[in-house]
């Protein structure tokens, strides 16, 4: 049997005070074993919801999830999720927040020793060694969101679902944690699902890129292949034309074909009112560094 | 020691002062710490001094704080004595138990405790072993109560009005029903503890049960939605969740519930002290009002100061503890 991801018709509608709210409809796609796609769409449209029925958090009203020939509904670790908001417990250390994690999916299969390397090694991976003892409100938004991949990463999921987890970083930290990224990705072959917003983001990392239509009632507007080649390199990449080609292909999806309209008219209840405007502009890309700014 | 110090943040600049920091800063900020109270106080004692001399009653004159002064070192006296006493009486027993064994090698010697009345400083103690025996049981009951209905918002629908009924009743209607259950149950020819503090600090658990489960039910509610989330994928186990999600998340709320039902247990208490006549400061203050000498009343306003002071007391002892426990030590307590 060919090891797969499968979202069959899956639609959703949520009980709201105001009647019940339609955020999805019949969205149907085929992820394959080690495959990278990205879900791009503007704010509001559902890809947070897509990515919680794919996690097992929120139960589709019709249609379903699909993983390695099973039926998905409930969440379970073999799907770890990198949430919007990193999610760690404040009160626990970064080394404690991957342990819990740890502890729970290798019960009995590892030993005390094997499991205090395995989580040094996965905050490794995203260079927190540093700081691994140090607790939430003590590191910056970037290194929270680090550990939360680590914690994700941790699990050895099949299939890594990370909602919009560069969102709320800087332009060179995010640089740096894409090119982790995907170096991790290539090794240990996870199939991914990321969201993002920046465009950028999508055609650099991504196998695929999936983009959705506005809500309500959303669903998968195209599907673009991205044949480049790997390893990529993002400052080569920036004079490709085809890489260039691809970035245009899901801007002109965004902005002609899915044309925002004003929020203030749109019936649609916004579930995030604080977002960020959409990136239109590529940001900069330098090379990569490694910015340990501080909260104060 | 850093706790103690920030409980008293004029020590910390004496401190200061006494390193050569800022002197003419700190100074001023001592006077402003200590200064200001000890003023408030001051203008306090003024106050009641001309207000008691203005005050008479069938008992003479209501108590200044000179008569309060007197009466506080009458009752450290008395107390003094009453040991010195018990001290000699037990001195003189073993001596005469010594005496029969040295004549007679198969005598047991008997031991006969004391039993001189009460002094004030045992009243104390009588009082804070019931207090915290009650609030102790009660937290044991509204901790875990307060977790589980948190975690059900159907079990939440289902007890609340119960809570909400129970919550505003006071401990003299309590009482009696207790004292009756407790005459009824607790029989046993030799009790370990006597009816009367049993009966005092059943009527105290059942009072200052509500604010704690309240509270910890409220902070469990409240818990974020994305540590839920978090505890869902890892597939956590009812009790790993209980223990490493919900329990430290809703521990401000719950001492916040735990500070209000010591507070209302002590205030409780003195009354199911007096008509339950456990032998502790409600008592105490009963039997003074009852024997009504020239005395009593000063006797009573040192058991009022008494009783202030130690609800304080009690309140800062478990505000360090909930510092100590918190896992968030920036958020500010008081
Ligand atoms: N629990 C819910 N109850 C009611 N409506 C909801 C709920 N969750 C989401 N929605 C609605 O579903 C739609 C999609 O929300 P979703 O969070 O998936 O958007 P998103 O694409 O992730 O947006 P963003 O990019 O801002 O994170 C929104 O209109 C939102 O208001
Ligand atoms: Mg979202």
């Amino acid at each position: 049997m060919n090891k797969m991801l499968e979202i069959t018709g899956a639609g959703i509608e949520f009980n709201t005070p105001k009647g019940s709210f339609r955020a999805l409809r019949d969205v149907n796609l085929k992820i394959q074993q080690g495959e990278f796609v990205s879900l791009i769409g503007h704010s509001g449209c559902g890809k947070s919801t897509v990515l919680n029925i794919v996690a097992g958090l929120l139960q589709a009203t019709e249609g379903g999830v699909v993983l390695n020939g099973k039926e998905v509904n409930e969440p379970g670790p073999e799907r770890a999720v990198v949430f919007q908001n990193h999610s760690l417990l404040p009160w626990l250390s970064a080394y404690e927040n991957v342990e819990l994690a740890v502890k729970q999916v290798f019960k009995g299969k590892k030993s005390k020793a094997e499991m205090k390397e395995w989580i040094e090694h996965n905050l490794g991976l995203v260079h927190m060694t540093h700081a691994m003892h140090k607790r939430p409100d003590e590191i910056s938004g970037g290194m929270k969101q680090r550990v939360g991949i680590a914690r994700a990463l941790a699990m050895e999921p099949y299939v890594l679902l990370m909602d919009e987890p560069f969102g709320a970083l800087d332009a060179l930290t995010r640089a740096h944690l894409q090119d982790s990224l995907m170096e991790i990705q290539k090794d240990l072959n996870n199939t991914v699902i990321m969201i993002t917003h920046d465009v950028d983001e999508a055609v650099l990392l991504s196998d695929r890129i999936v983009m959705m239509t506005n809500g309500p009632a959303a669903t998968i507007g195209e599907i673009l292949d991205v044949n480049l080649e790997r390893p990529r390199n993002r400052l080569e990449l920036a004079d490709d034309p085809a890489y260039n080609h691809y970035r245009a292909a899901v801007l002109s999806f965004l902005y002609e074909k899915q044309k925002k309209v004003d929020s203030t008219t749109s019936s649609a209840p916004q579930a995030n009112a604080t977002k960020k405007p959409e990136p239109v502009a590529a940001p900069a890309i330098e090379p990569a560094q490694e910015p340990e700014k501080k909260i104060a | 020691m850093t706790i103690a110090l920030s409980n008293m943040p004029w020590l910390e600049t004496v401190v200061k002062i006494a390193k050569g920091e800022n002197v003419g800063q700190n100074i001023q900020i001592i006077l402003k710490t200590l200064g200001l109270p000890l003023a408030g106080i001051l203008v306090f004692l003024m106050i009641w001094h001309a207000a008691a001399s203005n005050i008479n009653t069938s008992l003479g004159q209501f108590p200044g704080p000179a008569d309060v002064v007197t009466q506080s070192k009458n009752l450290m006296n008395e107390h003094v004595t009453e040991r010195e006493k018990a001290e000699a009486f037990y001195e003189r027993q073993e001596k005469r138990n010594a005496d029969r064994v040295a004549k007679d090698p198969d005598y047991v010697p008997k031991i006969r405790p004391y039993t001189g009345k009460p002094t004030y400083v045992d009243q104390i103690g009588t009082s804070l072993v019931t207090v915290l025996s009650g609030f102790f049981l009660a937290s044991l009951i509204a901790v875990p109560l307060g977790i589980v209905i948190g975690l059900s918002s159907n079990l939440y629908s289902a007890f609340n009005p119960i809570i909400q009924i129970f919550k505003p009743v006071s401990p003299l209607a309590w009482l009696p029903l207790v004292t009756m259950v407790v005459s009824a149950l607790y029989v046993t020819d030799d009790p370990m503890v006597p009816k009367s503090f049993v009966t005092s600090m059943i009527t105290v658990m059942l009072c200052c049960l509500w604010p704690t489960v309240i509270n910890t039910a409220v902070g469990v509610a409240s818990i974020s939605q994305d540590l839920k989330n978090v505890s869902q994928v890892l597939r956590l186990s009812y009790m790993t969740h209980v223990i490493k999600i919900v329990l430290p998340s809703s521990v401000p709320m719950m001492f916040t519930g735990l500070r209000l039902s010591l507070s209302i247990a002590w205030m409780v208490l003195i009354a199911a002290e007096m008509l339950a006549q456990n032998p502790g400061l409600g008592k105490f203050v009963w039997d003074e009002f009852q024997n009504g000498s020239s005395d009593s009343l000063g006797r009573i306003m040192v058991a009022v100061i008494t009783i202030g002071l130690i609800g304080f007391l009690l309140d800062r002892i478990m505000l360090m503890i909930q510092r100590y426990v918190s896992w968030d030590k920036s958020a500010t307590l008081r």
